[in-house]
């Protein structure tokens, strides 16, 4: 299970983006996140991913609860979950090329061998040509470049898949396209899902289940049970 | 209306567009040619000329400008004009030796502070602070005094007083890197703080370090001479062009001007010359922030 307990999360401490929220994405389980724009929806993805430490709540990662959070995460924790962001163009670093770019996380947890076979295997799976490959992310488009960022994302076999928003500025062929790679995906590793975007039609389709960000709130959820507002522990 | 309007002019803004490029087109083009000419005469005169500059010649002393002696002789009779180039040698070498120096220590320290960010970042660009506030001179005063006169003590007050803008730029330039999607991607994809930093930081800040680097050596070279012509920097005997400044200040009031102003004039020209040339790289890669010579 991924499970986010009254997480309350933001940028200022006395202004939290997300007021004790819960959600919970079982294995194999595709969940779509559905809200309005500047309501917290990528804040929230961003706990989730270890990304971004909560001000006041758990996330609790396969029965295990995090503590530590970004550079601090056990290693193990921090891979299990792959994220794909909103934006291509400020989520792959300018100077690698796209072949470097999708082996980056074999490489920065000591998996370098792999990566001559993973890489063309993955490309293949998200559609990108050979010739791409070589290319730096200035002169690829945001589809191409956002293929390669979910390939990234795939590369270490995480067991969750957190895409968020991630075909907001696509065309509707490589939404189609990425929507269907991470289905392939998910069809042969059994990974969980949990997908952010506003894209009513697109979510209700791709999820299993869809939940309206004004549903997650402990005020409404509160008679499923999960409330239990606990400060977050961390090492530091 | 008729039809046979005479041909439209020119547009004004592309001739003025084309004017203003062919004027920095110009600066960089002189400034590039002075850099080589200056690399050139100090790294083949010495050895091509075989000639001691520190050959005394009493009968010749305070000779103007000749064809024997171009630059003229100072009060010793010693040629001026080998006596500025291994002047500039000298000077060159401080310059690029603490610019380097200061550039590698003024990014480590940039680039830790605001890769580790909180208690780290905040006590270091204190202490970036505090340093800063006390004028770069007194405290190359201070370090030069520590040892003994010599070329490294002296390259060390330079480097030791000149990180700290380029610090500055790095940590700077690091923090709005920092918290970019790219970076998280990384943190999620297993890098270690180590790995985000050489990966993904470092070269992104390279080309500002690079720059500051190149816009330090010129100040160096004006620090190094300060410190000389206030008598602390290198030993009087070593051609250095702070000491040449510093020897031929008696002379000038009794209207030997070539001693001063040679000398003045191979540590103006140069500076300019590599400060002109930093500044229009800069230009080039941040056409919004306009070249300043930070001299």
């Amino acid at each position: 299970m991924l499970e986010l307990r009254s997480v309350t999360a933001g940028y200022a401490r006395k202004a939290p983006v997300v007021h004790g929220v819960s959600l919970a994405v079982a294995p194999g389980e595709a969940v779509g996140l559905l809200g309005p724009s500047g309501c917290g929806k990528s804040t929230l993805a961003r706990v989730a991913a270890l990304l971004h430490r909560p001000d006041a709540g758990t996330l609790v990662l396969d029965g295990e609860p995090v503590r530590r959070w970004r550079h601090r995460a056990p290693r193990a924790q921090r891979t299990a979950v792959g994220v794909v962001f909103q934006q291509p163009r400020l989520s792959a670093d300018p100077r690698l090329r796209l072949a470097d770019l999708i082996a980056e996380p074999l490489r920065a947890t000591g998996r370098r061998e792999e990566a001559p076979r993973r890489v063309p295997e993955l490309a293949a799976a998200v559609g990108l040509t050979r010739d791409l490959l070589g290319r730096r992310p200035h002169e690829v488009s945001d589809g191409q470049l956002q293929r390669a960022c979910l390939a990234r994302a795939l590369v270490l076999r995480p067991r969750w898949l957190i895409c968020d928003e991630m075909t907001a500025m696509l065309d509707a062929s490589t939404t189609a396209a990425l929507v269907a790679a991470v289905e392939d995906y998910r069809a042969a590793t059994g990974a969980g899902l949990l997908a952010v975007g506003h894209d009513h039609t697109l979510l209700h389709r791709w999820c299993d289940r869809t939940v309206h960000w004004d549903d997650l709130s402990d005020a409404v959820a509160g008679e499923e049970g999960l409330v239990t507002p606990s400060p977050v522990t961390d090492g530091s | 209306m008729t039809c046979d309007a005479p041909a439209a002019e020119p547009t004004v803004w592309r001739s003025y567009g084309t004017r203003r490029r062919s004027t920095r087109a110009v600066r960089v083009r002189v400034c590039a040619a002075l850099v080589a000419v200056t690399v050139l005469a100090v790294l083949l005169v010495p050895p091509l000329a075989q000639l001691d500059q520190q050959a005394v010649d009493l009968a010749a002393k305070l000779r103007p400008p000749s064809w024997a002696h171009p630059f003229g002789t100072d009060d010793l009779g010693r040629d001026l004009l080998l006596r500025c180039v291994y002047g500039l040698r000298v000077s060159l070498l401080v310059g690029l030796v603490a610019a380097l120096v200061a550039a590698v220590v003024g990014t480590a320290v940039g680039a830790a502070a605001g890769a580790l960010g909180g208690w780290a970042d905040r006590a270091v660009m204190r202490v970036v602070d505090t340093l800063s506030s006390v004028p770069h001179l007194l405290l190359g005063i201070f370090v030069v005094a520590l040892f003994r006169p010599g070329v490294v003590p002296v390259a060390v007050s330079v480097a030791s007083t000149h990180w700290l803008s380029t610090a500055r730029i790095v940590r700077a330039e690091v923090l709005s890197l920092r918290s970019r999607p790219y970076i998280d991607a990384a943190v999620s994809g297993g890098a270690s703080r180590r790995r985000v930093a050489v990966r993904h930081l470092l070269p992104a800040v390279a080309p500002q370090a690079a720059i500051a680097a190149t816009l330090m050596v010129p100040h160096a070279m004006w620090h190094e001479s300060a410190l000389s012509f206030l008598g602390l920097g290198l030993p009087a005997h070593m051609a250095s062009l702070g000491n040449l400044v510093q020897g031929a200040r008696g002379s000038l009031l009794a209207g030997h001007w070539w001693p001063t102003l040679f000398p003045g004039l191979f540590i103006i020209v140069p500076t300019l010359a590599v400060a002109g040339l930093a500044g229009a790289w800069r230009e080039r890669l941040n056409p919004r922030r306009r070249s300043e010579l930070m001299l």
